[in-house]
């Protein structure tokens, strides 16, 4: 049905649409809250984003890792750390915002003549597919050792932060 | 004209988001800010991922893989760096970067 394809691709744009203006929050927004909230919202779009990719096991993923837990954790750090929310919006020099915004076109347009120029070749074969069922089969073959090293990693950086986060405490309770 | 089933407006879309991370980190005048924008940037590197996934490579569940360990990293990464914010805003009592410069707590 043609119908199908123009609402997946109405849908296409709306997460788009989505991920810009998450972005433009973010980065634009005066209180940190909703600095937070811009960045939930636009993790959503490239959320829908992987969905059109083909792969609803990462958008699930995307959400619940990203949106569910990344995003909580750093509400958590504005309200402990009391960010006070005139330091986001202080004024800073019109001249640091020219160059930032000159950097940021200057690494735009690089990549995008790079995209432009590059044809990019599709493999000859493809083995496999998008299916949980072939991405559990590598996790556990040839990407094992990666696996378990990302564990680890999580781990390193549970107690990290207890440490981390622990050791002030102490002074101030003295 | 169909353009979500174009690997070129993934990877436009990925620079963009890219952009707005780079953008982040140079204007916040905060450390959560700047944190905010990094998750940004790990995004836009894993829709890159996904979309050379979707589009050119020969083992579709690879991308898939290196977007899951991206997400990883960045929990991980998110977790090590709330809790040095804390740990800063306990020693300095307020989070300006600019003024935060020594390393020792």
């Amino acid at each position: 049905m043609i119908v199908y394809r123009y609402i997946a691709e109405a849908l296409f744009y709306a997460f788009m649409i989505l991920t810009f203006m998450g972005g433009y929050m973010a980065v634009r927004s005066r209180m940190l809250m909703h600095a937070v909230l811009g960045l939930a919202v636009s993790l959503l779009g490239v959320a829908g984003l992987y969905f059109h990719l083909g792969s609803p096991f990462l958008a699930t993923m995307q959400i619940l890792i990203y949106v569910g837990a990344v995003c909580i954790m750093i509400v958590l750090g504005v309200m402990l750390g009391n960010t006070p929310d005139q330091l986001a919006a202080k004024n800073f020099k019109g001249r640091n915002l020219v160059l930032a915004l000159g950097a940021c076109t200057a690494a735009f347009m690089t990549l995008f003549v790079t995209l432009s120029q590059t044809r990019f070749a599709p493999a000859a074969e493809r083995v496999g597919d998008m299916s949980i069922r072939f991405i559990g089969e590598n996790l556990l073959f040839q990407y094992c050792l990666a696996f378990e090293l990302i564990s680890v990693i999580l781990l390193t950086a549970i107690i990290g932060a207890i440490i981390l986060a622990r050791d002030g405490r102490e002074e101030t309770a003295k | 004209m169909i353009i979500s089933d174009n690997l070129n407006t993934y990877l436009i879309i990925a620079a963009i988001l890219l952009v707005i991370g780079l953008y982040g980190m140079l204007q916040h005048r905060s450390l959560i800010g700047m944190l905010i924008s990094s998750e940004f940037i790990l995004n836009g590197a894993g829709l890159n991922f996904m979309a050379f996934n979707r589009f050119v490579a020969p083992n579709p569940a690879v991308g898939q893989i290196y977007t899951l360990f991206i997400m990883g990293i960045a929990a991980a990464e998110a977790a090590i760096v709330v809790s040095i914010i804390i740990a800063v805003y306990r020693k300095y009592r307020n989070e300006d970067p600019a003024e935060v410069q020594d390393l020792k707590l």
